[in-house]
């Protein structure tokens, strides 16, 4: 019930953001596809099961800035190698996957594909297959920095 | 001040229309379909990023900077979905990526995947 | 002012026709849904910038809506070039 009404309440301050036009007539339309989709959700069990407080953590906002920084440092090195190109060695790697939450694992693998330089291929239980472009790249993600960073993260969900 | 802000939302606009651009050359100039996702990513992620700081830089506080920033939102979780089901499907196809060491595709097959490849 | 935003639109328009390059050269189908992958995010930036060059701020509604159609569009044209059939159940390997 919880997470009926977190959701009902996200989705009523997503709609009045997007609409900006505020008459009665439209308000009846907006509640109307609020509840529509909150009982969809319901129908499917989706409320809640991907669900975490990691979602609504400070931490979130700080990993997120790291995870900028990182973006910018990656985009100017695949920047580099897009004028040197006989300087791409791709490579295939498995890093271990050291987290416990489903939300931690999803992360991990997104914020790699999103770092230009490695694409997750294949994300399992507690390995990650990625293609890296070149050493320096597949360097960077065997470091382990990221992974200690979204541990940082989840660790939150103990005293939540 | 305003000037400030003018200038500063010009650099990140231009800045993020070269990424695109280098974005896109790499897409034309990297030699095989993994690769190429790595290009595609920077016209994905750090030239959406500043075009979209740019734009809400120049629309001050209001709704549209709340939408700007709802875009970019579904953009940067959007991506990496799309580019990993890319990736996979690729490889569920067997679309051999173009190894360092050898410079073949194909030649090291889906059984290396386990370890680095030892470089000579 | 207008004439920065105009050199980014025309920026974000060279991207797109680079990527329609390489959607035409493909060598394998999935280069060419990449391209088309990028095509779509630009063509959502491209949007947004046409918001501010024109001034009609309703425009930037489009770009959201593009940004979500674009996303599902490329997951539902993978999968029906992976199973031939948008109805199947999806296995784990779906991606």
């Amino acid at each position: 019930m919880r997470y009926v009404i977190s959701l009902s309440l996200l989705l009523v301050v997503l709609w009045l953001a997007i609409s900006g036009v505020y008459k009665p007539v439209l308000f009846v339309l907006g509640g109307a596809s609020v509840i529509l989709v909150v009982w969809l959700s319901v129908r499917m069990d989706v409320v809640g099961v991907e669900h975490n407080p990691v979602l609504f953590s400070w931490r979130l906002v700080a990993y997120w800035w790291w995870l900028f920084g990182q973006l910018v440092k990656s985009n100017l090195h695949v920047t580099r190698l897009v004028f040197q190109t006989s300087k791409v060695q791709p490579r295939l790697l498995t890093v271990p996957v050291p987290h416990e939450a489903a939300v931690a694992k999803v992360t991990y693998g997104n914020s790699v594909t999103l770092t230009p330089g490695t694409v997750t291929l294949k994300l399992t239980d507690d390995m990650l297959e990625v293609h890296a472009l070149d050493e320096a790249s597949a360097r960077d993600l065997e470091g382990g920095d990221m992974a200690r960073k979204i541990s940082w993260l989840e660790r939150r969900e103990d005293n939540a | 001040m305003a000037l400030f802000v003018d200038l500063l939302s010009w650099a990140l606009l231009l800045s993020g229309g070269a990424f695109g651009i280098i974005g896109a050359i790499g897409m034309l100039r990297f030699p095989d379909f993994y690769t190429r996702l790595h290009a595609s990513g920077i016209t994905d992620t750090l030239c959406a990023v500043l075009i979209i700081f740019g734009l809400m830089l120049q629309s001050g506080p209001s709704l549209l900077t709340v939408k700007l920033l709802l875009i970019l939102l579904f953009l940067l979780f959007t991506t990496p979905t799309a580019t990993h089901a890319l990736a996979r499907a690729a490889v569920l196809d067997n679309v051999d990526p173009v190894l360092a060491d050898n410079g073949k595709p194909g030649a090291e097959g889906r059984s290396s995947t386990g370890e680095p490849s030892s470089k000579s | 002012m207008s004439a920065v935003l105009i050199a980014t639109t025309m920026a974000v328009f060279v991207t797109m026709a680079l990527a329609l390059i390489r959607a035409l050269r493909g060598p394998t189908l999935y280069d060419r849904i990449v391209s088309v992958n990028v095509f779509g995010t630009k063509t959502v930036l491209a949007v947004a910038l046409i918001t501010f060059v024109t001034g009609h701020a309703d425009l930037i509604d489009v770009a959201l809506v593009y940004a979500l159609i674009n996303f599902i569009a490329i997951v539902t044209v993978l999968k029906l070039v992976k199973s031939r059939d948008l109805a199947c159940e999806g296995n784990e390997d779906q991606g």
